[in-house]
């Protein structure tokens, strides 16, 4: 019985990422267009649904190089190792109420939120070896750009994950979300009045982590595909290519989860979800909200993206360590403070 | 302002100034105006023409392929005065004259072909020419598999 529970939510969460993520591709290319006036690919399937697959098709039918040079073993596990610590953070990500005894999460591991930035992290190396493996100097300036980035807005989002998991008392992501669900969201506060401007600056510094963890723009230093040749993945083809860029939307994703579990009440809505209510019914409610939301959440990625310029890689240094760390570290304090003398806990 | 008068200014507007700079430096009021125009664009209508449904209509006075006009009676209007073959800088149309079989000219064309693969589309024939024989149209889309077809003869100009 606990084999078949655990098939059946791992085969949930990898629905979820393999629906949501395709679906994201094509949604990056529709809304894009949308911004800019255009109508974007709408002519594979009904509205251009089916898009994504023919795109996959055309990068499996094309060829693989690897170039000269490169170091062969290298350059084929890099994109793997972008692709699966993404997927690996799934694993701790409540995706639903329980029902009866069984918690809807894959793993229940007691430090899932310490797990999942340590998992985020793992995404730096496919990055930096992708772009060694190369043997191109341009793939490889641009790995480090990028790994220059990711390691620069890590120390921010741990920052702001923390001011959470004070919030909470707690680094398990399922205690979080219950009590999200029983007191109050996050980004308002946990129910506490007092940390309101804290619960709202810290998902605003987290969002802004989140799109900088995923490469997204405004923080495009891995790519910088609108000008530049294309960073860390220059010499990829086919589904090395492939397998980059769903990882970039895999990642997204996850951190989109993240945001959801630890800001904006997991599963829980008001009156849709009740966490003392363990029937089936109200647990599948509970994952068709938490999809609702990942996919309402990810769309605002991709609104961000095709509304903001790339910033300028000093400006994004800039950003990160004198404007963000400094604001993340007054939050964790004002928590702290906070904490201690007005709630009396500590 | 220089250094020294920012520093003999009062201590809560320095410190209300670099808050201020602070804010501003965080680019959130920006970022959220421009979310708002984007928000915008995406219900406004598309400009995209979905190309083989729809197609563009190109504006008045385009300058398309060439058509040689017809009077009342359906004769060409063209009188094998060479003006247009003169004007033309792209030296792309090639007539032969012939003796008029009616009255009220001296010549005809008995060849009249135009290469539209040397045509600039410049117009210069249609203002040379003195009979209002000879224009260019709204066609746009030329599609051909050989070189040959693209030089286009009398005939075909007429019937353009």
């Amino acid at each position: 019985m606990t084999w078949l529970w655990l098939l059946g939510k791992i085969g949930a969460v990898l629905g979820i990422i393999f629906v949501v993520g395709p679906g994201l591709i094509l949604a990056e290319r529709r809304l894009s267009a949308f911004i800019q006036g255009r109508l974007g690919p709408n002519r594979v399937g009904p509205f251009g649904v089916l898009q994504p697959v023919a795109d996959i098709i055309k990068l499996i039918m094309k060829e693989v190089i690897v170039p000269q040079g490169t170091d062969r073993t290298l350059f084929l596990l890099g994109p793997f190792l972008v692709f699966v610590p993404p997927l690996l953070g799934w694993a701790v990500i409540p995706f639903g109420n329980q029902i009866g005894e069984e918690h809807l999460q894959v793993a229940n591991l007691n430090i899932g939120v310490l797990f999942l930035m340590s998992v985020l992290s793992v995404g730096v190396y496919g990055i930096t070896l992708g772009g060694w493996a190369s043997n191109n100097k341009y793939s490889l300036l641009g790995s480090l750009r990028a790994a220059a980035q990711l390691i620069s807005y890590e120390l921010t989002l741990g920052l702001a994950i923390l001011s959470v998991v004070m919030f909470a008392g707690s680094v398990d992501p399922q205690r979080i979300v219950e009590l999200q669900a029983r007191n109050g969201w996050n980004i308002f506060g946990g129910g506490s009045l007092w940390l309101l401007p804290s619960g709202l600056l810290g998902f605003v510094l987290l969002y802004t982590c989140a799109l900088a963890e995923n490469n997204r723009l405004p923080f495009d230093m891995a790519e910088c595909e609108a000008e530049l040749v294309g960073g860390y993945h220059t010499e990829y083809s086919s589904m090395g290519f492939g397998v980059y860029m769903f990882a970039e939307y895999v990642a997204m994703t996850l951190s989109a989860a993240l945001v959801i579990t630890l800001f904006l009440g997991g599963w829980h809505f008001p009156y849709l979800t009740n966490p003392d209510d363990h029937s089936v019914a109200a647990g599948v409610i509970s994952v068709a909200v938490f999809v609702t939301k990942l996919v309402l959440l990810t769309l605002t990625y991709i609104w961000v993206r095709w509304t903001l310029p790339r910033f300028r890689y000093d400006q994004i240094m800039s950003l990160g360590w004198r404007r963000l760390l400094p604001l993340a570290l007054g939050n964790i304090g004002a928590v702290a403070l906070i904490g201690v003398f007005v709630q009396g806990s500590p | 302002m220089n250094h020294t008068a920012a520093q003999r200014l009062p201590l809560g507007l320095r410190v209300r100034s670099a808050l201020t700079r602070f804010a501003i430096g965080l680019y959130v009021p920006a970022i959220l105006q421009g979310l708002a125009k984007t928000f915008q664009w995406t219900l406004r209508p598309k400009f995209t023409l979905q190309y083989p449904e729809e197609h563009h209509i190109p504006r008045k006075g385009y300058r398309g392929e060439h058509r040689l006009k017809k009077d009342e009676q359906g004769r060409p209007k063209c009188v094998a005065c060479f003006m247009c073959q003169t004007a033309c800088p792209a030296e792309c149309i090639t007539i032969v004259a012939g003796e008029s079989p009616w009255p009220d000219r001296e010549k005809v064309p008995v060849k009249f072909e135009i290469d539209l693969l040397k045509c600039i589309y410049c117009g210069m024939c249609e203002e040379a020419c003195p009979c209002d024989a000879i224009e260019l149209t709204q066609t746009y889309t030329q599609v051909s598999t050989t070189r040959q077809e693209k030089v286009y003869d009398m005939e075909r100009l007429l019937r353009n």
